[in-house]
């Protein structure tokens, strides 16, 4: 079976930078993936070349989907190819209408497919349904793309994006910080809706307590722009113990 | 022989022989080139005006020979040879075409994305319609609908042989004949234009917009137009279109007069997409522009709302002067320019009268390697107590070698009067960019959201209609500036 998404020995600079240094990490249909890491280890960074981010130089090897390379493919291609990306700091578009930004990302994706654009009522329908299960009210759809928007808030905002969008694979990036108690949880259960046979996930975030809620088929230690550590959901609870003293970053 | 010397030749050889140069050839479509007083009373004459309005057009071409062209612009004006140009040639009627299959593709295809409704795209392109959409049927039940409401809207050539005494108190009350060297150009040389004249207490029945669009497409090269709104009255108006217009003619120097009385509102509205020309800048219309509107009765208001992306030279500040107590004027713009577009264009607001209120949103992008600037004047007269401004100015830059620059001119001469300026300059930020990206945006239509917004607040102002349609041509107008 090839895999959703291969990263193979990937190498990445910002500016002149070396960041990432030899990531290997593979992941099929169906999967949830965590990524853990001391803060400045990269995590971010991959995020954004994986979504083909300019600036995000790739040195050396390889990103896969479904077999095929990406490395050619514009931003906007890979978030239509399925790549979608939960930002750690969702930016604000002033004056973007709500309605008007989700309905151009999910039509230009249609377009893409073949298919009708969405018509703007029945567009709102389904927005607004999904816009509930995530406590997102009417008045917050109505604002300017994150204008005005809590931390938490803007969080919830990408994973209305993503239950929109439904992409074959999502990387979250800190989806839970900044969020409350109930709020993780609201947000982990709308995560949990969109976990699918035909669609990965990689979550990256500093607090096992998420993985409570989004229980990890993988959890992967970075650090220092390579994958230090694999293993299941019991190396979260470690980390959470012992933190990242044990990892090696000679390794 | 020069173009210059043979018409005065020409010129000299009629007036020669006859007292009045063409009027013995009014049947030719066209004067001759050139601009002296021969050729304005063809004009007149052709348009078989009164003496007082010859006599009015000649006041204002001595007046404009003893003028210059104004310099004070940040703006790069090529000289013009004005004796190098037609002013007088009959409403051309091109012969129509057949079907949509015979007009240029790429012509289609900007209708197209800017969403011009089937009909209005063939209208707009010189095809002949089918009778559901019989343009001067639809033309006459707006007459109709108008003229029961008491409503005149007309061409202004047939409202100064219809309601003289209305033209003769309002022309020029606004913008005298001397008022600037483009103002008096347009006085001596106006071809035609509208007339408008609500009467007390009526609201007007529809927007004044969708017959404009059907009828006065070939307005011409030296507009006028005239708006007045009595006691009680409200009208809106639109002018322009979001279709790109060409025009062989390159110096456009229209004036627009509107006059509020007593609690009357006139909401103006104006979508220019002029010819740029191309990347390098060669062609493109140079739009020379006075709009200026008086608020002459207490509690009256006017209010400009300009989305202007079109001509190689812009030079335009809708004003107003705020004469009644507690009047309102508003100014709302966006002015876009790409490649290597100039745009000086602001406004004037003069408050004299007490409580007078004016509100200024000034929206300017620039790409490629135009340059845009805002200049506004904001003046409280003495008499002007307690009135107040507000002032916002941004500007949004695309790419590194365009400029935007604000130019604010405040004076203010009542200690009572409050006055509000706030600016700011801005880029798209590569973050909001690649937001878009992420989500399957593509770049040009990345860039047109971004845009859309910066710009919100004066698109809303727009009608409804136009606001879509003008959203896309912001698109349109910025293709090929990034990436
Ligand atoms: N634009 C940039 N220019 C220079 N260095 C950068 C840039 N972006 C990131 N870096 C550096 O790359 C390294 C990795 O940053 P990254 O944001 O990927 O870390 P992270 O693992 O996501 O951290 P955190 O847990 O704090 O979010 C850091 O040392 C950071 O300073
Ligand atoms: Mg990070």
């Amino acid at each position: 079976m090839t895999a959703l998404l291969e990263i193979r020995d990937l190498h990445a600079s910002v500016g002149e930078t070396p960041i990432l240094k030899g990531i290997n990490l593979t992941i099929n249909a169906g999967e949830v993936h965590a990524i853990m890491g001391p803060n400045g280890s990269g995590k971010s960074t991959m995020s954004y070349v994986l979504a083909g981010r300019d600036g995000y130089e790739v040195t050396g090897g390889d990103i896969l989907m479904n077999g095929e390379s990406m490395l050619e493919m514009e931003p906007d291609e890979r978030a239509r190819a399925g790549m979608f990306l939960a930002f750690q700091y969702p930016v604000e578009l002033p004056g973007v209408g709500g309605m008007s930004f989700l309905r151009a990302a999910v039509n230009a994706r249609r377009v893409e497919a073949g298919e009708e654009e969405i018509d703007q009522l029945g567009f709102v329908k389904i927005v607004r349904e999904k816009a509930r299960l995530l406590g997102i009210s009417d008045e917050m759809l109505k604002r300017a793309v994150n204008v005005g928007f809590s931390g938490g808030e803007k969080k919830r905002y990408e994973i209305l994006q993503m239950a929109l969008l439904e992409p074959r694979m999502a990387v979250l990036d800190e989806t839970d910080s900044g969020l409350d108690v109930d709020a993780l949880r609201i947000v982990s259960e709308g995560v949990n809706l969109l976990r699918d046979p035909g669609r990965a996930m990689l979550v990256i975030t500093h607090y096992q307590r998420l993985l409570n809620h989004i229980v990890p088929d993988y959890v992967h230690i970075l650090a220092g722009g390579r994958v230090r550590k694999t293993g299941g959901k019991e190396l979260a609870l470690e980390v959470e113990e012992s933190g990242y003293a044990g990892i090696d970053d000679a390794a | 022989m020069a173009a210059t010397t043979e018409t005065i030749e020409q010129v000299k050889q009629a007036t020669g022989k006859y007292k009045y140069g063409f009027v013995t050839d009014i049947e030719t479509d066209k004067a001759p080139k050139g601009l002296n007083e021969d050729i304005i009373r063809f004009i007149s004459a052709k348009k078989d005006e009164p003496e007082w309005m010859l006599d009015w057009r000649l006041k204002a071409f001595r007046r404009w020979q003893t003028m210059s062209s104004p310099d004070w612009a940040k703006l790069d004006i090529p000289p013009i040879d004005y004796q190098d140009s037609y002013y007088y040639s009959a409403p051309k009627s091109a012969e129509k075409l057949k079907s949509l299959d015979e007009v240029d593709p790429e012509l289609l295809a900007t209708y197209e994305k800017l969403g011009i409704p089937l009909n209005e795209q063939k209208m707009l392109a010189n095809v002949a319609v089918d009778a559901v959409f019989d343009s001067v049927s639809v033309a006459t039940t707006f007459r109709e609908e108008l003229s029961k409401a008491g409503v005149i809207f007309c061409p202004i050539s047939e409202a100064i042989r219809d309601y003289p005494e209305l033209v003769r108190r309002y022309l020029g009350s606004v913008v005298p004949v001397g008022d600037n060297y483009f103002a008096a150009l347009n006085s001596a040389v106006f071809t035609d234009g509208s007339f408008v004249y609500i009467p007390k207490g009526v609201r007007c029945p529809m927007e004044l917009s969708t017959y404009f669009r059907i009828n006065e497409q070939n307005t011409g090269q030296f507009e006028r137009t005239l708006i007045i709104a009595e006691d009680e009255s409200y009208v809106s108006y639109l002018e322009g279109c979001t279709a790109p217009q060409r025009d062989e003619n390159q110096l456009h120097a229209a004036v627009v007069e509107l006059v509020a009385l007593k609690d009357a509102e006139i909401k103006y509205s104006t979508v220019q997409n002029w010819y740029p020309g191309d990347e390098n800048g060669k062609g493109g219309i140079y739009n020379f522009v006075t709009k200026r509107g008086v608020c002459r009765g207490d509690r009256s208001k006017i209010s400009w709302t300009q989305v202007e992306t079109g001509s190689a030279i812009t030079w335009k500040y809708p004003s107003c002067v705020l004469r009644g107590k507690d009047s309102v004027g508003e100014f709302y713009s966006v002015a876009l320019t790409n490649n290597m577009q100039q745009a000086d264009t602001g406004t004037k607001m003069i408050h004299i009268g007490e409580g007078s209120r004016s509100t200024i949103i000034s929206k300017g992008i620039s790409a490629g390697r135009s340059q845009n600037c805002y200049r506004g004047l904001v003046h409280m007269q003495p008499t002007a107590e307690d009135a107040r401004n507000f002032t916002q100015c941004d500007s949004l830059l695309i790419g590194d070698k365009c400029g935007a620059h604000t130019v604010p001119y405040i004076v203010s001469r009542n200690p009572s009067a409050k006055i509000e300026h706030e600016a700011t300059t801005s880029r798209i930020s590569e973050d909001q960019l690649f937001y878009c990206l992420q989500r399957g945006i593509g770049e040009e239509d990345a860039v047109s959201l971004i845009v859309n917004g910066f710009c919100k607040e004066v698109m809303k102002e727009l009608p409804m209609e136009f606001a879509v349609e003008a959203q896309k041509l912001i698109g349109i107008s910025l293709e090929g500036s990034v990436g």
